[in-house]
């Protein structure tokens, strides 16, 4: 995984389809691994975020100025829509976390559409995984320390009251679900989704660049490239901010999950 | 234009973690992690609280008006209530109060009345008795003289005993 970025390799005359290549950027500084655009990129998340929601909360009023209405709507709509709606009664201890989680992934994923940094930081894969490890021990932490270890287990391997035969069947299921399936779905989803976008972005947009260079007729079509470019953009836009909802919604769905008596 | 450069046997699997974007993404998320938690997230509870409660207060102070203004509507309609009662209670003394009043002086009249008719009766006897009196001396008188009168005349003769009957009482008429 050591990359070291070199000649160029494997690149032919004419248009280049974009490819997973597009998202390895090399790092500024030769030879450092953190340089790297995504990392700049996810450190000056955590700043940018930091400076709005202080500032907007700072002044903490009661009738709030609209710097403090801007933050506390976010923080409201996860706080309320996403915590207390989907947790319930003990929903307050873990309004950090979905609070940290949706404005995080949000504000990285809106990179992607930001002219001059054009670049969704949850295309790379590192970045959802981490997101979804957090989520994975913490989901698992709340169950056991609600239920114990092995009554949580048994909650999630013996469904009650189906017949005892399928528990061969069901049991590797549920495991599989619960320590396979929903981490590598949550990364996964998050991921595709800002890969497959940022490349469809790349395609119609350089793809229209590259038209430009061609011939007359191909100069003509070049507009169209664009502007389909341009409304993705705005589709893109939906997408990012859906899967940032997606992913903190998962997430307080199974923290309730591991909270519930039953399941 | 864009530069794709890619060592030889490059590892171009996207799904492959890079490892100094996982410490980064761990350090970074754990990061803003604590700054919300400690920073935005009280101050917003903080917020939400306020308003929570300055919406309550005026609720619970506009209620806490309208329980004192029913109480006190109350306390005035059981105060007139009372006040009736009172002057309900008054007037049926002051009726009793009058009759026995109007009762006493009945009874102080008649009393009146008969001891006014007893010592009438007492005067009226007491006059009688004298009236009595002095008839029976008067009477008394006049036989006495009648009788020494007839006693002086012939007793025998019948005319003679009537015209000195006669004349006495002419005499008595003519003495009155």
């Amino acid at each position: 995984m050591l990359v070291s970025y070199a000649a160029e390799v494997g690149k032919e005359e004419g248009f280049n389809p974009p490819d997973a290549g597009d998202f390895n950027l090399p790092p500024f500084i030769e030879g450092n691994e953190f340089a790297t655009k995504p990392i700049l990129l996810v450190f000056l998340s955590v700043l940018l975020i930091s400076i709005f929601f202080i500032l907007s909360s700072r002044k903490a009023a009661v009738v709030p100025s609209k710097l403090q209405f801007a933050g506390e709507s976010i923080y409201g709509f996860v706080r309320n829509d996403l915590g207390r709606e989907v947790i319930g009664h003990e929903f307050m201890r873990f309004v950090p976390y979905l609070f940290t989680l949706f404005t995080f992934i949000l504000v990285n994923n809106i990179f992607g559409i930001v002219p001059l940094i054009q670049f969704p930081t949850m295309s790379r894969i590192s970045f959802p995984y981490v997101l979804a490890a957090f989520t994975f021990f913490i989901f698992h932490y709340v169950g056991i320390r609600k239920q114990g270890f092995f009554k949580y287990m048994k909650e999630i391997m013996f469904l009650p009251g189906i017949p005892k035969p399928a528990y061969i069947l069901i049991t590797p299921l549920e495991l599989a679900t619960y320590f396979l399936v929903r981490p590598m779905t949550l990364s996964l989803r998050l991921f595709a989704n800002m890969f497959a976008g940022h490349l469809l972005l790349l395609v119609f947009i350089l793809g229209g660049e590259h038209l430009l260079q061609g011939v007359i007729g191909l100069k003509l079509v070049s507009p169209f490239s664009f502007a389909i470019g341009i409304a993705l953009t705005f589709f893109e836009f939906m997408v990012q901010c859906l899967q940032a909802y997606i992913f903190t919604l998962l997430t307080a769905l199974y923290i309730a999950g591991a909270l519930a008596d039953e399941h | 234009m864009r530069s794709i450069e890619l060592a030889a046997g490059e590892e171009l699997n996207p799904l492959i973690p890079h490892t100094a974007e996982i410490i980064v993404g761990f350090i970074a998320f754990s990061l803003l992690y604590m700054v919300l938690r400690r920073a935005v997230v009280p101050r917003f509870e903080k917020a939400f609280a306020e308003r929570t409660d300055a919406i309550q207060g005026g609720m619970e102070r506009a209620e806490r008006a309208q329980r004192e203004a029913e109480a006190a509507l109350n306390q005035y309609k059981s105060q007139l209530a009372d006040a009736r009662g009172e002057a309900q209670n008054i007037r049926e003394e002051a009726r009793v109060q009058g009759a026995a009043i109007i009762e006493e002086m009945r009874a102080k009249a008649q009393e009146e009345a008969a001891r006014i008719t007893a010592s009438a009766q007492a005067a009226i006897e007491a006059e009688r008795q004298q009236a009595v009196n002095s008839l029976r001396n008067e009477v008394g008188a006049l036989a006495t003289e009648l009788a020494s009168k007839i006693v002086g005349e012939a007793l025998d003769d019948q005319v003679r005993q009537s015209r000195i009957v006669d004349r006495f009482l002419s005499d008595l008429e003519k003495s009155k």
